[in-house]
């Protein structure tokens, strides 16, 4: 068993709503009288839950809320969760960039931050100087960088430009020659938030690999914050899920990444409200063969759809939906279009449905979206995500192992021939 | 296996020591300091024809103007066989080393929020940073002076003389730079709740030089004008002014109380700078 290199304890983080700046030095001579007098402060016991969507009833917010959680020795630990759940004020506690409210950090190792590559690069100085300063400020020393340089150079890809200022290279490059120091640090923890969303293919999997260098081949512990859940799965072993500040699961990664797809949307059945003037999907219903949100595998599966049309005989309509996984990578496609046969012409309400007779996707989670538009205009009326679904390998005789998750994206026909 | 039992290498916590400096630490990111300076150094004449030229040009220029103005025009004496443009170089020089200390670090916080934001090391390596770029210049300014200095003296036969106090110069400069940082870090973290004070430094260090005995002996001050002279008697800034040219040009008196206060007092304002910094440097990126 490997011991734990970080644990954090209870950490909270407090912010202010609003406009921070006015009205502070009020709050502040208050905060100094109660610390002056020995109490706690005052501001610390009111606070909202960190729900962007909802009105604040008090001036402060609770951007994160007593988290605890361990981690051991060269593991990867992903963290999840919607925009404003609170994963990057988690790193940033962590990296140090700001101290928490409340509660406690421990490391046994020194922590090294990923937060936004680049941090620090002065445009008007080379490629090679910026290696160096960049490499000191993500706190590396001078000797540490001048052994690596060249393979720091080399992982790049810029060699030829390593003695041009940066202020004359692409983006892309920018990112490059940053990560490639970052990867190069050598800190016992090492803490990433999104860097891979910049940078083309071939340097996001040079990235990625390099990530799986870092934990598996040199033992090192990495905590790594990303919407790209394919990346997660592939990285991490154990996953944090935030919601509105709080960990809602701490679980291996792919029950923590299908607990997270889950909190996004559940319902067989999906309303909302018809657009105005326009034509829009007012529901959305799935029919299973299981009932509920459960399919089996290789068995009838029902889309259907009801679509409000402003006036009668409507034309150019054209309906498509996707099935996405739970890695928000697209697994099949359909579409309807009016100028082929007409549809959705009657003012009011249509209906309209679409039939797998056999629905072959692979155990797994999955979720529609739904796009409307006229495909003469080609206008976009709607584009939504709803609906999501499970599907369970029920009918299919077992493999002796069972049934793996991410083996395969769908089962089709076909036979061995021997 | 308990935990509370292992040994931690440090601790993040919300709760503060009033002085919280990891020496090691700051020691440990030395590199990242040099690497600072040279960034000043090398980029701030970038894609400019006379590049480091304009460390001498401005202090040769303001010399200039101020013997033409405060001495031709306004007669303000500056001792006997001193020139008016050497004792206005000197004053300048000095002058300029603090100020550049003060303005370079009291906007610390809020020029370097995108970095803060991003990345930790030890937030006081870039105000010392500034403080050591600057002194580089300073150096360069003052071989200036000596050029100068050794052509009056020696072409023109100036009789100015410097005496045994040159010995105490780093003295000078360390008491400069160490009121510049301690007073630069206590706006810089005042600065990033009350932007107020950003404006105060931009003409409130114009208004100071006028009180620093930057371009007038304290002593003609205090002849003409007697009622005020305690203002600029108590200014450290003056009395270290006043004392670089007595030991640099032999001319103004040297007041051994006086510049025993004046290092107290900026020992005093570094330290408060210091602790005020190391205060805010925990938190600032929620409030700036």
């Amino acid at each position: 068993m490997s011991d734990i290199i970080l644990q954090v304890e209870n950490i909270s983080k407090q912010y202010r709503l609003g406009l921070v700046g006015t009205g502070t030095l009020s709050h502040d001579l208050n905060r100094w009288w109660h610390k002056v007098r020995g109490k706690e402060d005052p501001y610390l016991k009111v606070g909202d839950i960190n729900d962007r969507s909802k009105k604040a009833l008090s001036d402060y917010v609770w951007a994160l809320k007593n988290i605890s959680f361990e981690v051991r020795r060269g593991e990867v630990l992903g963290i999840i969760g919607k925009n404003g759940a609170g994963k990057s004020t988690l790193l940033k506690i962590l990296s140090r960039v700001t101290s928490p409210t409340t509660g406690e950090i421990k490391t046994k190792g020194r922590i090294a931050s990923l937060l936004e590559v680049g941090t620090g690069f002065h445009p008007e100085m080379t490629g090679r100087e910026n290696v160096f300063l960049n490499g000191a400020i993500l706190g590396m020393t001078k000797n540490e960088i001048r052994n690596k340089l060249n393979e720091i150079i080399a992982f790049s890809g810029c060699e030829r430009y390593i003695d041009t200022p940066v202020k004359r290279y692409s983006s892309g490059m920018k990112v490059r020659l940053a990560f490639a120091v970052a990867a190069h640090l050598e800190p016992d923890i090492l803490v990433v938030d999104e860097v891979l969303a910049v940078g083309d293919i071939e340097f996001q999997k040079k990235a990625i690999g390099k990530m799986q260098d870092i934990s598996k081949g040199e033992g090192r512990t990495v905590l790594f914050v990303s919407h790209d859940l394919s990346a997660i799965s592939t990285l991490a072993q154990k996953t944090i899920v935030l919601s509105n500040g709080e960990i809602a699961a701490i679980e291996n990664t792919d029950k923590a990444i299908a607990i997270y797809s889950n909190m996004e949307s559940q319902a067989a059945v999906f309303n909302q409200e018809p657009l105005k003037n326009v034509p829009s999907v007012t529901r959305v219903e799935i029919v299973t063969s299981e009932g509920g949100v459960l399919q089996a595998n290789y068995k009838p599966f029902k889309l259907n759809f009801d679509i409000n049309v402003p006036e009668a005989d409507y034309k150019n309509l054209s309906v498509s939906f996707q099935v996405f996984n739970n890695l928000n990578k697209a697994m099949l496609f359909s579409y309807i279009f009016d100028i082929d046969q007409p549809i959705c012409r009657k003012k009011g309400i249509n209906n309209l449905s679409y039939v797998f007779e056999n629905l072959r996707l692979y155990k797994g989670n999955y979720y529609i979206k739904v796009h409307l538009a006229n495909s003469k205009t080609r206008q976009k009326f709607q584009e939504f995500d709803c609906c999501s679904f499970e599907v369970e390998m029920l009918n299919l005789k077992e493999p002796e192992w069972g049934w793996q998750q991410n083996v395969c994206q769908y089962i089709d026909d076909g036979k061995w021939v021997y | 296996m308990k935990v509370s039992d292992q040994n931690w290498l440090y601790t993040i916590s919300s709760k503060q020591k009033l002085i919280d400096f990891n020496f090691k630490e700051i020691w440990r990111y030395r590199d990242l300091l040099t690497l600072f300076v040279k960034r000043d150094v090398i980029t701030v004449y970038k894609q400019t024809i006379l590049g480091p030229l304009w460390y001498i040009i401005q202090p040769l220029f303001t010399s200039i103007i101020f013997t033409l103005i405060f001495n031709n025009l306004a007669s303000i004496p500056t001792g006997d066989g001193v020139p008016a443009f050497l004792f206005n170089l000197a004053g300048i020089t000095a002058w300029n080393y603090f100020k550049a200390c003060l303005t370079g670090t009291s906007d610390t916080f809020t020029k370097n929020q995108g970095i803060f934001g991003k990345v930790y090391f030890p937030r006081v390596i870039m105000p010392l940073s500034s403080v050591v770029s600057n002194l580089l210049k300073f150096g360069i300014q003052l071989l200036v002076f000596a050029a100068f200095y050794l052509f009056f003296v020696f072409g023109k036969g100036a009789t100015a003389s410097p005496n045994m106090g040159l010995v105490f110069l780093p003295l000078l400069i360390l008491t400069m730079a160490m009121l510049g940082l301690g007073f630069g870090m206590v706006i810089s973290s005042l600065t990033t709740k009350y932007r107020d004070l950003s404006f105060l430094v931009q003409f409130g260090v114009q208004l100071l030089m006028y009180g620093s005995a930057v371009m007038y002996p304290l002593s003609y001050f205090d002849e003409k004008l007697p009622e005020y002279s305690w203002l600029v008697e108590h200014n450290p800034i003056a009395i270290v002014i006043e004392t670089f040219r007595h030991v640099a040009l032999g001319v103004d008196s040297l007041y051994p109380s006086k510049l025993i206060y004046a290092i107290i007092f900026s020992v005093l304002v570094f330290l408060a700078g210091l602790i005020v910094f190391n205060k805010t440097e925990k938190s600032f990126i929620d409030t700036v």
